[in-house]
């Protein structure tokens, strides 16, 4: 089973996730059992199916946003959303930076918040900053050697997800919870 | 100047720690070229022709002489002792060893130093005024607020893979000496009616491809919410900038396919739902940073010194120093001191570790002790008596650093150019120094006056051309190197963007060119007009036929 890094420690993961490849829809596509990952184009079309498998098996929801999908993508849904996975599609495309920023501070979302796809341990620590608390690294790359990332400083100069009290005022710059 | 506290001090070696793990991975193949890439060039790391490059972040251009000494100690011990000031205020080592750079960044954080987002696709190094806290004609001093932003940019988690470089200019005089307009953020200083001070906000200025001067899209930003306003403009870049063409993927380009008004519309929409929030300023915390910029004791004294005075009037050498490379100050019998780097014979901005200790001992014995780099590629000495200006000229000349050139056409800006950078189409050093060599008369540039020559080696423009009075831009045809010259470029206040003046040069055809565009000046002009006021009455025409005056074979002319 694949793993990922959760809440700074590695577990595996039973997520499975649908992707649409060549002649799929979302109308059509099929849906295996368990608990998906589905795209947003798939939870739009498909929503009360999607919601009707959560009562019925119990599999709870999560989706998957493109680089090009903002929140806005799932603004008014974000409550129904045990995981909303951001995909990187090269890791040098920041745009899931202000989708992840967004999600936390503006949205209100407080479930798990996972980034997949180019993922690499050399950007944790930004991801972990902006609201994600999951990382499904690239598949060849080793969890257990990624975490110790996450700790690669113990301040911030700026306020992002993780210090996003509205009273805390910039006295100084502020130290990051251990 | 701002001094670390332990929280920078932690940062900074932090980071030093983080690169060298990461150089430690790809040296050994963890890490690919791709993957390491973007993390070098946030170090400010690029590997260039003959060995990687690294640029030093000199914050909005403000250095200590304990700096200095350590950067004349790192140019020796791990380069060949030799920096190159840039055009945004930075320092660059040409010759440095990838397996070293950790150590250089470890000696560097000793003097509060470093080469964070020197590069890449981050929010760069903030410039501003070379002349802050000591000109006359300050609205109020920039430095606490680039410090401000130097902070809230460094190690920002939402804004390090942006789809492009983001340079941001804090201005504070009216006589703008930072080209704000030809910045992603250009930031101006200013009082509203009652007296607040604010911003008014320039977005989508640049040189590069496509040299565009920033529209406004905010009058007057109250200053407590510099962070949060450019956090809004940062946010909207980077969720809707261009990311699939390199050459579209500046902010400018955003602005101009959206339009100012709808760009400023959306950034005050998402502004909106960040002000009064965690990224604005209070009260204690600007007080903090802007304790750190102090001004020395000054003495009180005679507007004019009786002895300079003797001194500028009986020495001929010394005056036309005082003339050109003195500046006023806001304190009487104090002056601000330019330190020139574009000896004839040197590639402009560059500086031996010899001449940066040199640099280190005169900021010590004649002025404050802190020193500021320009955007002109100098090195300014803010607080100099009058008295001691004599003394301080006879040991900058000995050193190489009192070249009577500053604001002349001898004091030309320009990039390392082929001889040291991979993006370079054409060298640009050696056209500087062909310039330099064809105008060494100083009294003939004496009475050409206030001329600026900008020289780029390629389309990213770091030589700052299109700005230039005269701009020279390498081009590449068929594999050769040739030369595009516009006129009518100027920085400060109603900065302008030069015009092409037609096809391009060969190398060996520089200096004539130059000097036909000066004779043109010449014989056109009207008493106390300078080259731009000249040109701008008479038009690029008559420059033009003059220069292009030649047989075409003759002058070896490329394609247009």
């Amino acid at each position: 089973m694949p793993n990922i890094i959760k809440n700074g420690i590695v577990i595996d993961d039973d997520w499975k996730t649908v992707t649409l490849t060549g002649d799929d829809t979302p109308e059509t596509i099929k849906l295996p059992v368990g608990r998906l990952l589905v795209p947003a184009r798939v939870w739009r079309a498909r929503r009360a199916e999607l919601i009707g498998r959560e009562y019925e098996h119990g599999w709870a929801l999560g989706v998957r946003l493109t680089a090009e999908e903002g929140p806005e993508a799932i603004a008014t849904d974000v409550d129904d959303f045990t995981v909303i996975a951001v995909e990187f599609s090269r890791f040098a495309d920041g745009r899931g930076y202000s989708t992840a920023r967004l999600l936390r501070t503006r949205y209100g979302y407080c479930g798990e918040l996972r980034a997949t796809g180019d993922v690499l341990r050399d950007q944790l620590f930004y991801l972990q900053r902006v609201g994600f608390d999951a990382f499904a690294l690239r598949a060849d790359k080793n969890s257990e050697d990624a975490q110790a990332s996450l700790a690669d400083f113990t301040a911030a100069y700026q306020s992002a997800a993780d210090l996003s009290s509205s009273l805390q005022r910039r006295a100084t710059a502020t130290r990051l919870a251990a | 100047m701002y001094r670390y506290d332990e929280i920078d001090h932690r940062l900074v070696a932090e980071r030093v720690a983080q690169f060298r793990d990461q150089t430690r991975r790809h040296l050994i193949g963890e890490l690919s070229e791709d993957e390491f890439r973007p993390l070098r060039l946030q170090n400010g790391l690029y590997v260039q022709r003959h060995a990687p490059m690294l640029r030093i972040a000199v914050p909005y251009g403000m250095l200590n002489s304990r700096q200095l000494t350590k950067l004349a100690h790192v140019a020796r011990t791990y380069d060949r002792g030799v920096g190159h000031f840039t055009t945004r205020q930075n320092l660059q080592l040409n010759w440095v060893k990838l397996p070293e750079v950790p150590d250089i960044l470890a000696e560097l954080a000793e003097v509060e130093m470093h080469a964070i987002q020197t590069s890449g696709n981050c929010i760069r190094n903030v410039t501003s005024d070379h002349f802050a806290g000591v000109a006359a004609d300050e609205i109020a001093d920039p430095r606490p607020w680039a410090e401000l932003l130097r902070q809230w940019s460094s190690f920002h988690p939402e804004f390090a893979y942006l789809p492009r470089k983001f340079k941001i200019a804090v201005n504070a005089t009216k006589n703008d000496r930072t080209v704000a307009a030809a910045h992603d953020i250009g930031l101006h200083l200013t009082r509203d009616a009652a007296g607040e001070l604010g911003f008014t906000v320039q977005v989508g200025g640049g040189l590069g491809r496509t040299p565009i001067l920033g529209p406004v899209i905010r009058e007057f930003l109250p200053s407590r919410h510099l962070l949060s306003y450019c956090e809004a403009i940062l946010r909207i870049y980077n969720r809707h900038g261009r990311r699939d063409n390199i050459y579209k993927a500046r902010i400018k380009i955003l602005v101009k396919s959206l339009g100012t008004a709808e760009f400023a519309r959306q950034v005050e929409a998402e502004w909106e739902t960040l002000k009064d929030g965690p990224e604005d300023l209070c009260a204690e915390e600007v007080r903090r940073i802007a304790a750190h910029f102090t001004t020395p004791d000054y003495q009180l004294l005679a507007d004019k010194d009786a002895l300079f005075e003797v001194r500028k009037r009986d020495d001929k050498a010394f005056g036309r120093w005082v003339e050109r490379n003195v500046h006023g100050h806001k304190v009487p019998g104090y002056a601000v001191v330019t330190l020139s780097l574009k000896a004839p014979g040197l590639a402009p901005g560059d500086i031996t570790a010899t001449q940066m200790e040199t640099v280190a001992t005169l900021a010590d014995d004649y002025s404050s002790g802190e020193l500021r780099v320009s955007h002109e590629q100098n090195l300014i000495l803010s607080d100099v008596r009058q008295r001691d200006l004599y003394p301080l000229w006879q040991e900058a000349r000995a050193a190489g650093l009192a070249t009577p050139t500053v604001g002349h056409l001898a004091d030309i800006v320009c990039c390392p150019g082929g001889d040291y950078c991979s993006l370079a189409n054409a060298k640009s050093i050696p056209i500087a120094q062909a310039i330099q060599s064809r105008f060494e008369d100083l009294d003939y540039l004496h009475d050409i006056g206030e001329l600026s020559l900008n020289i780029s080696g390629c389309m990213n423009a770091c030589g700052h051309h299109h700005v230039g009075n005269i701009g020279v831009l390498g081009v590449d045809k068929h594999g050769e190197e040739w030369y595009q010259v516009t006129i009518g470029g100027s920085q400060g206040h109603g900065a302008s963007i030069g015009e092409t003046l037609g096809p391009s040069f060969a190398a060996d055809e520089m200096a004539d060119v130059i000097e036909r565009l000066v004779e043109t000046y010449l014989s056109h002009r009207h008493a106390d007009e300078q080259f731009i006021d000249t040109l701008r009455r008479i038009g690029v025409a008559p420059f033009k036929s003059r220069v292009y005056a030649t047989p075409h074979e003759e002058r070896k002319i490329a394609n247009a």
